[in-house]
């Protein structure tokens, strides 16, 4: 089975028109309405912003990485195909964010081992995400949903009382820039790069593919189905693990329900990006783009004086906009 | 014993051991005030379960229910109860919105939890714009049918009961219910055969709306006041509630009594923890735990089956 592509629907171009051909297949490429989108925010944003387009560009960037590096977890899950979705990541963000605190203490002697901590957490949180799924024969999105329940009260449990701070060091690190980038920008990024590798270069990426778009048929083919769902869960949910510890640190302390807004957050990265919510065909740049939007259409909004109220009805229609725009693809089955 | 009377036994073992294990906790829930107490949140919990489980029939997923149950409240203790007119006005467009988005999700073959998820922003942004602080007042006819008090059997027991009937009659009884669970079961057959998938799809969100809106107005009813996040964890109950149920994710396989009954436990777990005196931190979890048991224990009995049938 080929991989569906927007371009299978279109006559293959002749040799010897090169330069157009890539020049239009750029055009095709489904992540570049997501960097459109976002661009059109900015300028909307910028015209009106104080702060001038470097600032809120810089802004972007920061608030951008905490969604990209829980939306290339969740990527990499939806693309092993219909019914494949994580909905424990809010939890486990607030999970690992709060053990990792609570371990460091404040003392940056311990940063390394507040992020082992952070990434063990998410870690088990996979393991045990996977578990059910195979063990129990239990739809990843139950599976998940109960495992959240669990890892809540956990969470719960063991934030009871204080909220601790960061380490200084971690702080000032979490919110600093290098070069005036934002440090937690350059670290999604170096994730997102290493994702890219992994989905367009590596033969695990090539498998997560096939089995989101034949799990039968990929499984006939040779490829160890269950070992690389298990890897794919326990990487999303170990990314999320790293989000939720360098959002604590960020805000200055876990919170309860610093993971909340992820859930719909990661979901809608994946999807206004270009990959297909129904599996198989996934791409890295889309995350990016689609999380500089989404950031950017509520700064836009909030910078045009809408309430709280207004933002999120607009945020959710133009959500739903985009996803109906983009249209979904046919599943035959 | 056919499939469908296996699967509606585990959800009532299930509501019997959770009911018996709290009676023998606590003797003085074994009364009326106590079954009352026990059961006092079930109805809009009920009616939000067999909402998701009308969305699971044709094989979506409802993320919004949550955020639609309480911005129907915020309606319910505000405009229905100063401006009666508008107030139902503005409910039925909810219901009509949730047409809408059944439709388009069929028309644009579109992945149900995103246009959900977004929807559940929608819902929550204008729960926010009606009612920006806690507040509102019930309309006096909905408390007062909230807390009737019938002879013999509290009310949350006998509307449970009315509700799982009706459900009943219209989604295994009717033929209007056979075209929707044939829609989860065999989409392209139920075109085939000449009915429309689209209008069929519709219906089956318009009546979920309808049922969100009556868990909305019977939440309110209960608590006498709203605010925007009164129900929140309406999606994740309500989705446990369906699976405790019996219900399955596709094929339009659901059972209403078993959803009911699924909702009922749910309720119930809350306090019979307390009973336990687990910490609050817990509950949650539990609920999870609970869940994830009953799941075990269904996968055990069909592995079971499974094996008698082949020896």
């Amino acid at each position: 089975m080929s991989r569906p592509d927007a371009s299978a629907a279109h006559p293959p171009h002749r040799h010897g028109d090169k330069p157009v051909t890539s020049l239009l297949s750029i055009l095709r490429k489904p992540w570049l309405w997501a960097f459109i989108a976002a661009g059109a925010a900015f300028v909307a944003t910028a015209a009106v912003t104080q702060a001038g387009g470097w600032g809120l560009g810089m802004t972007a960037l920061t608030f951008a990485a905490f969604s990209v590096l829980v939306g290339i977890g969740q990527m990499f899950v939806i693309t092993l195909g219909p019914g494949n979705v994580d909905l424990s990541i809010p939890a486990t963000m607030t999970l690992a964010g709060t053990l990792a605190l609570k371990a460091m203490a404040g003392d940056p002697a311990m940063i390394p081992v507040g992020l082992a901590i952070a990434l063990a957490s998410g870690l088990a949180v996979g393991v045990v995400n996977y578990g059910l799924i195979r063990l129990l024969s239990i739809p990843p999105i139950i599976a998940t949903l109960s495992a959240s329940f669990l890892i809540q009260s956990a969470a719960i449990w063991s934030n009871r009382g204080l909220r601790v701070k960061p380490p200084q060091a971690l702080a000032d690190f979490a919110t600093g820039r290098a070069l005036g980038v934002p440090n937690v920008a350059v670290v999604a990024l170096l994730v997102a790069v290493l994702a890219w590798v992994v989905l367009e270069r590596a033969l695990a990426g090539r498998r997560v593919l096939a089995i989101g778009q034949n799990m039968r048929a990929a499984r006939l083919a040779g490829v160890p189905v269950d070992a690389v769902r298990f890897a794919t869960y326990v990487s999303c949910a170990v990314l999320a693990g790293l989000a939720g510890f360098l959002l604590a640190s960020f805000s200055g302390g876990a919170a309860l329900n610093m993971g909340a807004e992820y859930l719909l957050m990661s979901i809608a990265v994946v999807v206004i990006g270009g990959s297909s919510i129904a599996g198989g065909n996934s791409n890295v740049p889309g995350i990016w783009g689609a999380s500089l939007f989404m950031f950017l259409i509520v700064s836009m909004l909030n910078s045009y004086g809408a309430g709280a109220g207004v933002r999120m009805i607009l945020t959710g229609v133009i959500i739903i906009a985009i996803v109906a725009a983009a249209g979904g693809r046919k599943v035959s089955r | 014993m056919n499939r469908d009377q296996l699967r509606i036994l585990l959800p009532v073992v299930s509501l019997a051991v959770l009911l018996g294990a709290v009676f023998w906790l606590q003797p003085r829930a074994m009364s009326y005030l106590g079954l009352n107490l026990l059961f006092n949140l079930a109805v809009p919990i009920a009616l939000a379960t067999i909402a998701q489980m009308l969305i699971i029939m044709v094989n979506d997923l409802d993320l919004s229910i949550g955020t639609f149950v309480s911005f129907v409240a915020c309606v319910t203790a505000t405009l229905v109860q100063t401006d009666p007119v508008l107030g139902y006005l503005v409910l039925a467009a909810g219901i009509a919105g949730y047409a809408a988005m059944g439709a388009l999700i069929h028309l644009r073959n579109l992945p149900a939890i995103v246009v959900t998820l977004g929807m559940s922003f929608v819902w929550g942004g204008l729960a926010v714009l009606i009612l920006p602080s806690p507040g509102g007042a019930s309309p006096e006819w909905l408390r007062s049918l909230m807390t009737v008090k019938p002879p013999l059997v509290p009310m949350a027991i006998v509307a449970s009961v009315v509700i799982a009937v009706a459900a009943h009659l219209l989604v295994r009884r009717s033929a209007f219910g056979v075209v929707l669970r044939g829609v989860g079961g065999n989409a392209a057959s139920v075109e085939r055969a000449g009915w429309s998938v689209l209008k069929a799809k519709a219906a089956a969100y318009a009546l979920a709306g309808f049922f969100g809106t009556l868990s909305g107005m019977a939440l309110v009813g209960l608590t006498t006041a709203a605010d925007a996040n009164i129900a929140l964890r309406y999606t994740l109950l309500s989705i446990a509630g369906v699976i405790l149920g019996g219900g399955e994710f596709t094929g339009g396989r659901v059972s209403p009594v078993g959803a009911v009954i699924g909702a009922l436990t749910l309720a119930l777990a809350g306090s019979f923890l307390s009973f336990m005196r687990l910490s609050p931190d817990w509950q949650i979890g539990a609920q999870g735990a609970i869940l994830i048991l009953v799941l075990a224990v269904r996968l055990l009995v069909s592995r079971g089956r499974g094996r008698r049938v082949a020896a």
